[in-house]
């Protein structure tokens, strides 16, 4: 289907709010002409970010796939507690996530204390496999979540008909699971590639060292080390480059299944396969997910006692500007979904944080104080960087209910916002609820640009944690943490569940 | 109009209000680090005393302090810059923002002499390695030491392209070891853990646990003494000698509050600013003399020498240190 008006409209908005603000940086730098001239770190910097990115999307997806079947196929008490919980490690801001993981698998962690117990060496975690590691311990449960998604949109006809006819498990997965399966991870895959790409403090930190040293570091180094805004800007181009030919790649791969549509009813499955097995997945899983952060409320619950007064201000403001985000996210997202909007709200995660925001910072600074606007830009800069989750979040299940739906609404004159209003919100609930959960909950825990104006009476609850943590004042922001996690948590649920209220599942 | 329409124009509206309140009494807008104007930093004790004699508005503004001057350049509204440190005056100074701070180099009591009229330091600490009692019984006494300490002696340090701490310990090796720093990384690199972005994940990964020793200041300790009664994070003094840190203050040139910036420079060598440094920034004061220090701050174990470079020596010394860092720990 071609891209209609309002779909080039929004893409060309999303770009340009990505692309002006780079194309200010490079102006500011001397313009096209002083771009260039990467040196050997810098392509050190390229492959090791390609390939940690590579690794952690490829594991992420591959083990997502059997976490998401047995999910979808499985009922047992707090299955929708687990799922929520899902979305936690994606939410947490870095640091937190970082210490949590470190608290389990670093050289004190849990595991190395079980390991010397027996006698044992600890476990060495900082390495590839250490930021490989991390990475999927964010990102598994997205993909998870994206994959879970397409499981559950499948209609319950096509596996009544499945087992009328006796399907063996191989011919399942060919006719039905297979086809969904190739319509979602593509996707899943390319945000995950993209996220993973642009790493920074897990890279390094997980990494041990400079030998871990990323795109996004070297533009870091650019920028504040050398003050070389022209290295910065040639850095993030390439990394938006990455980023798009990724994108494109996926697009290639990804088909809508086009099978006929369904009537919604309890996706009721006779092939359940092994209890044995699907019970395994999701225990490992569980328990890689749940450790961490368990380990992050053991600490930080103490914390929560001695939380200073000007916390609760800074959630406020926190969940006043996750709520524009998520409402702006939407209004964006859900006219943009289709293979343009795919393509182009990569760009939000693609380009650098850092660049992103001095870009911003230039193009406000002669019309007016950028502090003064610190909140109204970390609500739109979170928007830009929710907008791939949510794309693809929701892409699959348009573009199905479009070519399900498509003649039908087309013969009735159903089209524009009345189709939205008859067809698209009833029958996409559950992944508009999940988007609008996973942008509230990404739009709390993201410390975004706002660390370059920040007014210091208008802190948001990230920020007011990292300044916490920079006054030595670990154990509060242990508590902060636990706050932050709270609320987001909070947020996504309230969300998420909402959209599913009368639903089945 | 929606519920979120609404709140997003309370929101901005509510901005505006709050920046035009204050229009009559004249402003005087400092730029400063984060740490310095959280509630838990300098910065609101230091505001609310020097308003009291100014009569004017300090407003601070937080966040990366010489990357958005050279953004902004003659444009900025900064009037005064507190927070910048010796290792890239050279860099801030190039910009050619800045006016001379005014103020007598004698009054300042640090362990070099400081000759610069441009920059004023207000507060000063030794990079060092602070370590955790409980865990290292026998701390090493020099950088030889560390080297050679056991294998479970393991250490963080930040990564010093993304911190300024992470510099000063490049400058400081490099100061001990010049030609041989490299060699000298390619041994410590058993010894380190890990490298962060910033401080504060080096010393969260120290306070949970993970290491037993943590790149940091040597006035660090006197936090964990005073707010958590904790003795068992102390300092290790080498006897290499240890890298000097200051943190500068400078009037903006372009300034449209000239007698204020003057006056809050002045302000910064009196006692009242003086005297609320150690327990809120942790570290040394600049122009106190150490038997005026909280006690605290005079019992801490301190080095017998100051290793320093000043900023011609840092600018020209930290590409080719910094080359021989990352090649040493890639390995």
């Amino acid at each position: 289907m071609a891209p209609r008006p309002v779909e080039i409209a929004l893409a060309t908005l999303v770009a340009g709010l990505v692309l002006v603000p780079l194309a200010m940086v490079i102006w500011r730098a001397g313009g096209l002409g002083a771009l260039g001239g990467l040196g050997a770190a810098d392509y050190a910097a390229i492959r090791f970010s390609l390939w940690q990115a590579v690794l952690s999307a490829t594991i992420s997806v591959v083990l997502a796939i059997p976490v998401a079947r047995a999910l979808a196929r499985r009922q047992f008490p707090l299955r929708g507690a687990l799922i929520t919980l899902l979305g936690a490690p994606f939410i947490l801001p870095v640091i937190v996530a970082v210490l949590g993981l470190l608290a389990v698998f670093g050289q004190s962690g849990v595991v190395s204390q079980l390991l010397q117990a027996v006698g044992l060496p600890p476990l060495s975690i900082y390495g590839l496999h250490g930021v490989v590691l991390a990475h999927v311990f964010f990102n598994l449960p997205l993909a998870t979540r994206l994959i879970l998604q397409g499981w559950l949109a499948i209609p319950a006809e096509r596996f009544r008909l499945a087992a009328t006819l006796n399907l063996p498990p191989s011919a399942m997965f060919r006719l039905i699971e297979g086809p969904m399966l190739r319509s979602v991870l593509p996707g899943a895959f390319v945000v995950i590639f993209v996220i993973c790409l642009s790493s920074f403090a897990v890279a390094l930190t997980l990494g041990g060292g400079p030998a871990a040293t990323t795109v996004e570091l070297a533009i870091y180094q650019a920028f504040r080390f050398d003050f070389d805004l022209a290295h910065a800007a040639t850095l993030s181009l390439v990394q938006l480059g990455l980023a798009g030919l990724a994108g494109l790649l996926a697009l290639r791969m990804a088909l809508p299944t086009g099978m006929g549509a369904g009537l919604d009813r309890v996706v009721r499955r006779w092939d359940r396969g092994s209890a044995w097995l699907d019970g395994l997945c999701i225990g490992v899983v569980a328990l890689f997910l749940l450790l961490p952060l368990s380990m992050i409320l053991a600490k930080g619950v103490p914390g929560l006692f001695d939380l200073p007064a000007s916390i609760w201000q800074a959630a406020l403001y926190s969940i006043i500007v996750a709520i524009v985000s998520t409402a702006l996210c939407l209004a964006i997202a859900l006219p943009l979904c289709g293979s343009l909007g795919a393509t182009v709200g990569l760009i939000g995660i693609a380009i650098s944080p850092l660049v992103l925001g001095t870009g911003l910072f230039l193009l406000v600074l002669p019309f007016a104080n950028p502090f003064d606007l610190a909140l109204p830009v970390t609500a739109m800069v979170n928007t830009l960087m929710s907008l791939p989750f949510v794309l693809r979040a929701l892409s699959p299940a348009v573009t199905e209910l479009r070519t399900d739906y498509g003649r039908l609404s087309q013969s009735l004159g159903l089209t524009g916002l009345r189709w939205w209003w008859r067809i698209g919100v009833p029958r996409l609930r559950r992944p508009i609820g999940f988007s609008a959960g996973l942008t509230a909950a990404l739009s709390m825990g993201d410390l975004g640009v706002i660390t370059l104006f920040a007014d210091p009476d208008r802190a948001t609850l990230p920020l007011q944690m990292y300044r916490l943590m920079g006054a030595y004042r670990m154990d509060a922001a242990a508590g902060a943490a636990v706050l932050l996690l709270g609320l987001s948590l909070g947020l996504f649920w309230l969300f998420d569940r909402g959209a599913r209220v009368n639903a089945d599942v | 109009m929606t519920p979120i329409k609404t709140l997003a124009l309370t929101v901005a509206a509510g901005t505006i209000m709050a920046t035009s309140a204050i229009a009559e009494t004249p402003v005087l807008t400092v730029y400063a680090p984060d740490y310095f104007t959280s509630e838990w930093g300098p910065g609101p004790g230091v505001e609310t005393a020097f308003e009291e004699i100014c009569s004017c508005d300090l407003q601070y503004r937080a966040g990366d302090l010489l990357p958005r001057l050279m953004l902004e350049g003659s444009r900025t509204k900064a009037d005064v810059v507190i927070g910048l440190n010796t290792d890239v005056t050279q860099q801030a100074r190039g910009t050619g923002l800045f006016a001379p701070h005014g103020q007598n180099n004698a009054d300042l009591d640090l362990p070099i002499t400081w000759a610069d009229d441009t920059f004023l330091p207000f507060d000063w600490s030794y990079v060092s390695f602070v370590y955790d009692t409980t865990k290292v019984t026998n701390p090493p006494r020099s950088f030889d030491e560390l080297i050679n300490a056991p294998d479970d002696l393991k250490i963080v340090i930040q990564d010093p392209r993304s911190s300024i701490s992470g510099l000063a310990l490049l400058l400081w090796v490099k100061s001990i070891y010049g030609d041989q720093a490299e060699a000298t990384w390619e041994k410590l690199a058993p010894r380190i853990l890990t490298v962060t972005k910033g401080w504060s994940e080096a010393y969260g990964l120290f306070t949970d646990g993970e290491v037993p020793m943590v790149l940091s200041f040597t006035t660090s300790p006197a936090y964990h003494i005073v707010a958590e009664e904790d003795a068992t994070k102390q300092a290790a003094i080498f006897s290499d000698g240890h890298y000097a840190y200051f943190e500068l203050a400078a009037k903006v040139a372009g300034t449209d509050q000239p007698e204020l910036a003057d006056q809050f420079m002045a302000f910064i060598m009196s006692d009242t600013f003086q005297n609320a440094i150690p327990m809120t920034n942790w570290s040394y004061p600049s122009a106190l003399p150490r038997d005026a220090w909280p006690q605290v701050f005079q019992d801490l174990p301190s080095p017998d020498k100051a290793l320093f470079h000043d900023e011609d020596e840092a600018a020209e010394l930290r590409d080719i240190a910094l080359e021989e860092w990352r090649r040493a720990l890639s390995k």
